[in-house]
């Protein structure tokens, strides 16, 4: 019985993790209507960050600070931020689909960087040796685990009560009435771009504090672990959840990385060991292929109800003679 | 040295120019950025494989200097057929449902979760290592001080040119064709003009699917045949796309020219690895420099 | 009032139809045209004018009512089917294929037709001659008058039984106003009836034989033409003025 009870736990970090990378983007494309393709690229970034602040030296390898763990929750979020800066500035102005088409090439280029800058990333091989928090305070790895969900769920409290603050202050209405209109709200004075940049930066920080975490839990990481499956995976965690609401990104987290997690498992369980690779592919398939499911029969899942209705609204709003 | 590049880039180019036509097509008649347009390349280039491969018991000789001969030209017919009956059958199954919802951003998620799906077939049906047409290791000749090519190459740039003077043709001299550019220009005006965009939004499937898998098997022929292949260009083929102006079809061409040797040039100054980020730095130097492209109109 | 040897041409019942379902902006719209007719609607912005052309061409969603052409019903039949049934239709704005060349364009018109399509060509090259001159420019990069006739001309390609035109005078100049309504009687003289939206009421109404008044998705008045110039209400309606349009 604590196998199963030491999976579940291990399972719930997880998927913890991936909320918070799920709330992130509900904050940029939920409220905030900014169509970021390239998720993973700053989950990498807080992941990397992370562990070349906290992980012992290398040779020959950049990185090795030893930085106590706050310390470097706190450097990748700030580096994720900057990167979100840097690529936000140039991007944000764009149309919707060209500013989808500008983050994947982010994630892509971050991703190549990952793989070819060894000296800064450890290349293919990656960084490992990550530490993980007050590790020296457990003798079992399950008591371990289960202060680490302690902890994720303090996290993702903190995170889920201040978005909830965010979105119901001034700043949040102000950021759903520029996605709604955005000529309106310039003419009350309010900077469409200053507020749609700093949604943007702060759904980044989310995305790297969950790469952040999801390093020093590892504890080792490489580039075959930042695919874009992942980007579609937090999409697909929106989708289900409804994007639009904070709520709904946690819950559609946990379903999705159940069902993603749940679908290995069978394909592993069916496939002879020689076809692993293979059996990788049939999840990404199985797993696929329910989210299109649920995208082509709940399309307004993406959208979260409040945009949908304001959408048909603005649609009719053309119509007049 | 430079010339060398060059000539590489002109031979990338020829593939990524036949893929981002069927891109800008696609975009400009149906209204969103799809993303599996790659694994219509991937697909393209695995159709054709299977041909030579069932072929390859039989005697036949190559070309001349090519490493192929007449199964080679079967695959290719077989394949763009293929190719053109997948992007079909993925309309009818994702993007024609979500077409009626009317939900842009659900279009071009799907087409992403698409990719993965067709992407990830390919590794099921095929395996995931690479594949090659012809074990015939080719040498390249000197055709022009400092460069060298092979005959394969040659004919890959030698018929891209082709086909893009038979688009050109079926595009200016044909019904359909003239019908096709009338749907990307005004879609409701065409319909008041009695052309079924139904039909048209086939058409342009058909015709886009078709040049992606020529481009796929250029690519798996110069280079190689990977589940990964037309998920690897997709950022150049939308940066060709986008560089020649959406919708514009000879600006597609002419982009994907400019990528190509502007990717290969790149190697003189970064690794080869970084090809697609050089890609796609052009790409966000056009979109907010020029954000129309060379050849498009301004202000959708 | 329609006289008695006339055919009716089109037959508008009840007619609701929106963009939005729930919404209709037409709410039971009674329109008839009679063949060799130019009949004008005319009426307030928002009341529905172009919906009521978009929704015959079918490219705005009929909810209720229905439409008949020359007998036939055409109810709701998809754009492409409409024209085959013989209607012909010029939008407001976007009339013209910009890129492709004038010919192209009207080339396009005849998408239908299998066969003739050389002799139509000749036929509008006679009606509209400017065209024939410049029969391979692109279509977007003619002034505003030579690009209404490119409108028209594609419109008439395939030899509609009606043709409906939504503003043919927006963003035109007085002068080119006038040639536009000599062009389109003189279409009418041709054989073709004509169903018009007009926000220029007064030249509007001068070369009709009919107009109806649409407002808030109803026709509030039908009357002759010449009739309606003269009411004071029409007047109201639009100038503010009592003592008609005259």
């Amino acid at each position: 019985m604590t196998g199963l009870f030491s999976y579940l736990v291990f399972f719930l970090i997880l998927a913890l993790i991936y909320a918070i990378m799920a709330l992130g983007l509900n904050l940029q494309w939920g409220y905030t209507g900014l169509f970021n393709i390239g998720v993973v690229g700053f989950f990498a970034v807080g992941a990397y960050t992370f562990a070349i602040l906290a992980a012992s030296p290398m040779a020959g390898q950049f990185g090795g600070f030893n930085w106590p763990f706050i310390l470097a929750i706190a450097g990748a979020l700030v580096m994720s931020g900057i990167i979100a800066l840097l690529v936000g500035i140039p991007t944000l102005r764009l149309r919707e689909d060209y500013l989808a088409i500008a983050t994947i090439g982010i994630a892509a280029s971050i991703q190549l960087i990952a793989n070819n800058y060894g000296w800064l990333t450890g290349g293919p091989q990656g960084i490992y040796n990550i530490p993980q928090p007050l590790s020296n305070y457990f003798s079992s790895n399950l008591g371990y685990n289960l202060f680490f969900l302690a902890m994720m769920v303090v996290i993702v409290g903190v995170v889920y009560y201040g978005l909830e603050r965010m979105v119901n202050a001034p700043w949040g209405r102000v950021l759903m009435a520029i996605r709604e209109d955005e000529t309106a709200a310039s003419s009350v004075g309010k900077n469409g771009f200053s507020y749609r940049l700093q949604s943007f930066v702060i759904g980044a920080m989310l995305m790297g504090l969950s790469g952040a975490l999801y390093a020093s839990f590892i504890k080792y990481i490489s580039p075959t672990l930042f695919m874009p499956v992942l980007t579609f995976q937090v999409w697909a965690m929106l989708i289900v959840g409804g994007s639009g609401s904070n709520l709904g990104a946690i819950v559609g987290s946990v379903l999705v990385w159940a069902l993603w997690t749940g679908s290995g498992t069978l394909v592993q369980s069916i496939l002879p060991p020689g076809l692993q690779v293979k059996g990788g592919a049939v999840q990404i398939i199985l797993i696929g292929l329910v989210l299109m499911l649920v995208l082509l029969f709940r399309p307004r899942g993406i959208m979260g109800e409040r945009k949908a209705i304001a959408a048909e609204r603005a649609r009719s709003k053309i119509s007049t003679g | 040295m430079i010339a060398q590049y060059l000539a590489d880039g002109i031979i990338l180019g020829s593939s990524i120019a036949l893929g981002a036509v069927g891109l800008t097509l696609t975009y400009n008649i149906l209204n969103f950025a799809n993303f599996s347009h790659g694994s219509l390349l991937s697909w393209g280039a695995y159709f054709a494989w299977v041909v030579v491969v069932a072929f390859s018991g039989v005697q036949g000789g190559t070309f001349g200097p090519l490493s192929f001969g007449w199964p080679f030209v079967a695959a290719l017919v077989f394949s763009g057929v293929m190719t053109a009956l997948l992007a079909l059958v993925v309309d009818w199954l994702v993007f024609r449902i979500l077409r009626k919802s009317n939900i842009q951003v659900a279009l071009v998620i799907a087409s992403f979760g698409a990719s993965l799906l067709l992407r990830n077939l390919i590794v099921l049906v095929f395996g995931p290592e690479p594949q090659y047409y012809s074990d015939n290791i080719q040498i390249a000749q000197q055709i022009l001080p400092g460069v060298r090519v092979t005959p394969d190459q040659i004919f890959v740039v030698v018929l891209s040119i082709v086909l893009v003077v038979v688009l050109h043709l079926f595009l200016t001299r044909t019904k359909l064709g003239k019908a096709m550019r009338a749907t990307a220009d005004n879609a409701a005006l065409a319909q008041v003009s009695g052309i079924n965009i139904h039909a048209i939004v086939r058409w342009t499937w058909v015709v886009g699917a078709s040049l992606a898998a020529v481009a796929g098997v250029f690519f798996g022929l110069t280079v190689q045949i990977l589940p990964d292949m037309g998920f690897n260009l997709v950022l150049f083929l939308f940066s060709a796309a986008i560089l020649g102006g959406i919708g514009s079809i000879y600006g597609a061409i002419l982009g994907g020219l400019v990528i190509g040797i502007a990717s290969d040039l790149s190697v003189l100054f970064f690794s080869p690895a970084y090809k697609p980020a050089i890609a796609f730095a052009i790409m966000i130097l056009v979109l907010l420099v020029r954000p129309s492209g060379i050849l498009g109109e301004k202000a959708r | 009032m329609t006289e008695q040897n006339r055919e009716t041409v089109l037959r508008v019942s009840t007619l609701e139809a929106g963009y939005t379902p729930g919404v209709p902006i037409l709410r039971g719209t009674d329109i008839v045209v009679n063949t060799g007719e130019i009949v004008t609607v005319l009426g307030p912005n928002g009341a529905g004018k172009s919906t009521l052309i978009k929704a015959i061409a079918g490219l705005v969603p009929v909810f209720s009512g229905s439409v008949n052409l020359l007998g036939k019903d055409i109810t709701g039949l998809a754009p492409h089917r409409m024209v085959a049934a013989g209607v012909g239709y010029v939008p407001q704005v976007n009339n013209v294929f910009a890129k492709l060349t004038v010919e192209e364009n009207l080339e396009m018109g005849a998408y239908t037709r299998k066969h003739g399509v050389e002799e139509r060509l000749e036929a509008t090259y006679r009606l509209f001659p400017d065209l024939a001159r410049l029969r391979h420019h692109p279509a977007g990069k003619l002034s505003g008058g030579q690009r209404q006739m490119v409108a028209f001309g594609r419109a008439l390609m395939v030899e509609p039984k009606l043709l409906m035109l939504d503003e043919p005078s927006a963003g035109l100049s007085p002068k080119l106003v006038g040639m536009v309504f000599e062009n389109v009687q003189e279409v009418r003289d041709s054989g073709v009836t004509i169903l018009m939206v007009e926000q220029n009421a007064k030249a509007g109404l001068m070369i009709s034989d009919r107009g109806y008044v649409l407002a808030e998705g109803k026709e509030q008045l039908e009357d002759r033409a010449d009739a309606l110039l003269k009411n004071p209400e029409v007047g109201e309606l639009y100038l503010g003025s009592k003592g008609g349009l005259l």
